[in-house]
C-alpha cells in the first residue's frame, strides 16, 4: 500500500537540470575494501580551502599511523595526520591536480606496516558544549569529503549573527559513475547518525534532513529503518538529476529556499553536509582520530575490476590505478566526477581528502564522439539546463568576442558553479563550461 | 604504462546530440511531405524540390568556401533550407525562378549574415520573399492536384525559359477537363469569394496550393514526431497555431460566412507548416522558453491580421519574418530569472 502511495508523491527537485548517463551500476554493488598501503604516501599540506598546514615533523621522523604530521594555520585550516606508520622521507614539492606543485610531506612506509591505528586522543563528544566540538572537529582534519574540501568545522560557526536551522545532509551523490556515498550510507550508516548527532549539536541546529536521490531505494530504506528515534531526523528522497547534489539545488529541493547572490549556506539559516563527511566525523571523533583515509570509488571504462575503496590519504594514482587493473591506452584520469571532476597531468598526483572517485576515460579518438564545433544555433537546450538559470548560450557569445566585463557586469557571470550542464547538452559543442572558466579567471586577474 | 595522459577541462562527458543530427532529422521528418507534394502535384513537384534544395546547398558550398568557413554542408542545414522554399512554392513554378529563391535564400538570408547560426530571418522564407515580390504572377498561378497524367508530363509552365514569364497555364488545366477548377486556392476561394472548403480535405490535403503546405495532417505527424525526439521546440508550433485559432475565433462567430472558421485557418495555406517548421527555426527564433511562447503568438495573429484585413490571401510568411525581427527583443525581454535573485 505505501508503495502505490508512492507513486503519487513526487520526489522533491529544482528547475532544469539534466540526465546524464549514470553507469553507476558498475560499482554500486561492489562494498568497500581496503587496499595495501603504497610504498610512500605524498601528504600535500593543501588538501583544503583555506591556509595550507604547518608541518610539525621533521625529515627522517618516524610517525604512527594516525599521529597528527601537520597543524591548522589559524581558523581557516585544518591538520594533517599521518595515513601509515613509516618514516618521513622529505618534505618538498608534490604535483597536484589543480597543476602548480605544491609543499608536501613524502611518508616512506614501512613494510608490513599495519592498518591498525596506533593513535587516538581521550574524546567525548556525548559531553562537550558546542565550541569543543567544533574544535574537535578541526582537530580531525575534516573537510568536505564531497569535493568541496571547506573545513567542516567553519560552517558549523557562520559569521555574524547567522543562525544555523537546519542541517541538510547530502547523499545525493548525482555525478555520473560515483557510488561511495552510496556505499557508506549502507555500510557505514552508524557512524553517520553518530556523525549528524555531533553536527547538530555542534550547530545548533533543530533538525537534520537527509537528502536522497530516489536512484538509490537501497540507502533511502535502510537510512530510514535505522534513524535514532529521539533525534529531529528525516530521509526525504529527491528527483534524480544532475547536479541535485550541488548544495545551491539541493536546499532549494527539501527547503524551497535560495541563497542569494553570493551569500552563504548559511544566509538561509542552512549548512550542507555531505553523508561521506559526517561518517568519518562519527567514527573519528569519539576515537579522538584524524582523517586518515577515505573512501574513492576508482571506475571508468578503462578500469578492469572497478570499485570502492578505503584509500589512504596519499596514494598516488599510479599505485590505486594498478591494484584496480587497466586495460588499453590511457586517455583522461578524473579526480571526481566526470561533469565537475579535475583531469590530472600525472599519475603521481596523490589521492587527497576531497577525492571522491578516480575514473579512467577512454581517448578521445576513441570514444566516438563528434567534436566538430559549430556556431551556436540558439537551440536553447543550454537555458533549460542551467540550474541557476543564467543564459549560457548569450554567455557563450560574449565569451567567443571577449567580452568577459560585460559577462560577469550584466549577465551574471559570477553565479555560475561550472556544473557542466550548458557543455554536456549544447548541439553545438561549443565548450561553453570552459569559457566560462577562462573568463571567470581573467576577471580574478584582473580585479586582482 | 603510460605515454601521455589528455588533459581536458570539465565537464567530461557530451550528449550524444549534435547540430547536423538536428538537422537530418528535419530532412528525415520533411521527407514525408515532401513526398506527399510529388504524390500529389507529379514530375513537376519534384523537379521543383529537387531545384531547389540542389541550388540552395551549391550556394551554401561556394560561399562558405569564399567566407573560408571550409566545407559547412555537411551540417544539412542548407538542405532543409531548400527543401522548404521547394515545398512552400506553387508546383508549377518555373524552375528558373526556383532557382533564384534558392540562391536568394542562402546568399542573402543566411551566408550575408555569416552562415549557420548567425541568420536573422528564416532564409527560406527571406528566398520565398524575394520571389513573391519579383514573380508576383508565377507565385500565384496554381494547378490541380491529381491532375491525371501528373507522373509523365510537365507543368508547362515549369520548364519556362531562365528570364522569361511563365506560359500560362490556364489552358492546359482546360484541357484536364476537371469538374469545379476555378485557379485559385482555398484560401483565396474563402478570402474574395467566401466558399469555405470542407475542412476535412483541407485537413488531409486533397486541395490545390503550395506544393507541400496542402496536408496539414501530415505536417502535424512530422512536426509532432521531431518535437518528441526533442529536435524542435514544441512551445513555437502551438503558440502559432494558439494565436491563429485565437485571432479567428471571434470573427467567425461574428459572421460565418464572412470570416473563415478557426480550423479552416488552421488548415488551410501554409499555416501548418509554417509553424512547424519554419517559425520553428532554432537560430531566428527566441531562445528563452516564455520569448518562444510570445513569438509564436505573435506570429499566430499576425497571420490571421493579414490574412482577414491584408490584400494578400496568405500572410504567415510575413508574419514569420517580422516575428524573425522581433525575436531579438522577445529574447532580451523574457532573460529567466537568475536563481537567488528577485
Amino acid at each position: 500500500m505505501a508503495d502505490v502511495l508512492n507513486l503519487f508523491q513526487r520526489p522533491k527537485t529544482f528547475g532544469h537540470g539534466i540526465h546524464p548517463v549514470e553507469h553507476k551500476e558498475l560499482t554500486a554493488g561492489q562494498p568497500i575494501r581496503r587496499l595495501p598501503f603504497a610504498p610512500e604516501l605524498i601528504i600535500p599540506l593543501s588538501q583544503h580551502k583555506g591556509r595550507p598546514a604547518i608541518p610539525v615533523v621533521k625529515v627522517g621522523q618516524e610517525v604512527v599511523r594516525g599521529e597528527p604530521i601537520a597543524q591548522a594555520d589559524g581558523f581557516v585550516s585544518v591538520p594533517m595526520h599521518a595515513p601509515a606508520t613509516g618514516v618521513i622521507r622529505a618534505i618538498g614539492l608534490a604535483p597536484t591536480a589543480e597543476g602548480p606543485k605544491t609543499p608536501a610531506i613524502f611518508l616512506k612506509v614501512y613494510h608490513a606496516a599495519s592498518q591498525q591505528v596506533l593513535y587516538g586522543l581521550d574524546c567525548e563528544p556525548e559531553r562537550m558544549n558546542a565550541k569543543n566540538l567544533i574544535h574537535a572537529v578541526q582537530d580531525a582534519g575534516l573537510v568536505g569529503l564531497g569535493g568541496g574540501a571547506f573545513p567542516s568545522h567553519v560552517k558549523m560557526k557562520p559569521p555574524g549573527r547567522r543562525i544555523i536551522e537546519t542541517l541538510v545532509v547530502n547523499g545525493c551523490e548525482c555525478e555520473p559513475y560515483l557510488t561511495c556515498d552510496h556505499r557508506i550510507m549502507l555500510e557505514h550508516t552508524d557512524a553517520l547518525m553518530r556523525g549528524i548527532r555531533i553536527a547538530l549539536r555542534a550547530t545548533r541546529a533543530e533538525r537534520a534532513i537527509i537528502g536522497i536521490e530516489d536512484n538509490k531505494p537501497d540507502a533511502l530504506a535502510h537510512l530510514r529503518a535505522r534513524l535514532p528515534a529521539h533525534l529531529p531526523i528525516t530521509v526525504e528522497a529527491v528527483k534524480t538529476k544532475y547536479p541535485q547534489g550541488a548544495e545551491k539545488m539541493l536546499i532549494k529541493s527539501l527547503l524551497g529556499l535560495e541563497i542569494p547572490p553570493g551569500g552563504l549556506t548559511a544566509d538561509v539559516g542552512v549548512a550542507v553536509y555531505n553523508v561521506g563527511t559526517l561518517a568519518q566525523m562519527g567514527d573519528l571523533l569519539p576515537k579522538g582520530r584524524g582523517l586518515i583515509e577515505r573512501v574513492v570509488t576508482v571506475s571508468g571504462p578503462l578500469v578492469e575490476r572497478p570499485g570502492n575503496f578505503m584509500v589512504p590519504i596519499g596514494t598516488p594514482l599510479r599505485f590505486l590505478l594498478k591494484q584496480v587493473g587497466l586495460h588499453g591506452a590511457i586517455g583522461q584520469v578524473i579526480l571526481g566526477g566526470p561533469m565537475m571532476g579535475m583531469s590530472v597531468a600525472s599519475l603521481d598526483v596523490p589521492v587527497t581528502k576531497p577525492v571522491s572517485g578516480v575514473l579512467v576515460m577512454e581517448r578521445e579518438e576513441s570514444s566516438q564522439k563528434d567534436l566538430r564545433v559549430y556556431p551556436c544555433i540558439k537551440c536553447g537546450e543550454c537555458l533549460n539546463a542551467c540550474p541557476m538559470s543564467l543564459n549560457p548560450s548569450l554567455l557563450g557569445e560574449l565569451a567567443l568576442v571577449r567580452d568577459y566585463a560585460t559577462m560577469a557586469g550584466q549577465h551574471h557571470l559570477d553565479h555560475c558553479f561550472e556544473c557542466g550542464c550548458c557543455a554536456y547538452v549544447c548541439p553545438s559543442n561549443i565548450p561553453l563550461t570552459q569559457y566560462f572558466r577562462i573568463a571567470k579567471s581573467i576577471n580574478r586577474d584582473r580585479k586582482g | 604504462m603510460v605515454k601521455d595522459i589528455e588533459i581536458r577541462s570539465s565537464p567530461h562527458l557530451k550528449r550524444k546530440m549534435t547540430v547536423d543530427r538536428i538537422m537530418r532529422s528535419v530532412v528525415l521528418a520533411l521527407m514525408p511531405i515532401s513526398a506527399f507534394a510529388v504524390w500529389q502535384f507529379g514530375l513537376s513537384a519534384l523537379l521543383l524540390l529537387v531545384t531547389t534544395t540542389g541550388v540552395a546547398v551549391l550556394t551554401e558550398w561556394f560561399f562558405a568556401r569564399q567566407s573560408g568557413q571550409g566545407n559547412t554542408i555537411g551540417d544539412w542545414s542548407a538542405v532543409i533550407t531548400g527543401l522548404l522554399l521547394g515545398l512552400t512554392l506553387p508546383p508549377g513554378f518555373p524552375l528558373w525562378m526556383a532557382a533564384v529563391a534558392a540562391f536568394v535564400a542562402i546568399a542573402l538570408g543566411k551566408a550575408l549574415f555569416g552562415g549557420l547560426g548567425y541568420n536573422v530571418m528564416n532564409p527560406a522564407l527571406v528566398g520565398r520573399a524575394f520571389v513573391q515580390a519579383a514573380f508576383p504572377v508565377a507565385i500565384t498561378t496554381w494547378t490541380p492536384a491529381f491532375a491525371p497524367g501528373r507522373f509523365v508530363e510537365l507543368i508547362p509552365s515549369t520548364l519556362t525559359l531562365p528570364f522569361m514569364q511563365p506560359v500560362p497555364v490556364a489552358d492546359w488545366v482546360a484541357g484536364l477537363n476537371l469538374d469545379g477548377w476555378t485557379g485559385a486556392t482555398p484560401l483565396a476561394m474563402q478570402k474574395f469569394q467566401h466558399l469555405e472548403a470542407p475542412l476535412t480535405d483541407a485537413f488531409t490535403g486533397l486541395i490545390a496550393g503550395s506544393a507541400g503546405e496542402t496536408s496539414a495532417l501530415l505536417i502535424l505527424l512530422c512536426g509532432l514526431w521531431l518535437a518528441w525526439r526533442r529536435m524542435l521546440d514544441w512551445r513555437i508550433p502551438v503558440s502559432v497555431l494558439a494565436g491563429a485559432a485565437l485571432t479567428a475565433l471571434p470573427f467567425w462567430l461574428l459572421d460565418p460566412h464572412l470570416y473563415p472558421s478557426p480550423g479552416f485557418v488552421l488548415c488551410s495555406g501554409g499555416l501548418m507548416l509554417a509553424a512547424w517548421f519554419m517559425a520553428s527555426d532554432m537560430v531566428a527564433s527566441p531562445v528563452t522558453a516564455k520569448g518562444a511562447i510570445l513569438y509564436g503568438l505573435f506570429i499566430g495573429v499576425l497571420t490571421v491580421v493579414i490574412r482577414l484585413f491584408g490584400g494578400l490571401p496568405e500572410g504567415v510568411m510575413y508574419a514569420i519574418l517580422l516575428g524573425n525581427a522581433v525575436g531579438p527583443l522577445i529574447s532580451s525581454w523574457t532573460q529567466p530569472r537568475v536563481y537567488g535573485s528577485k
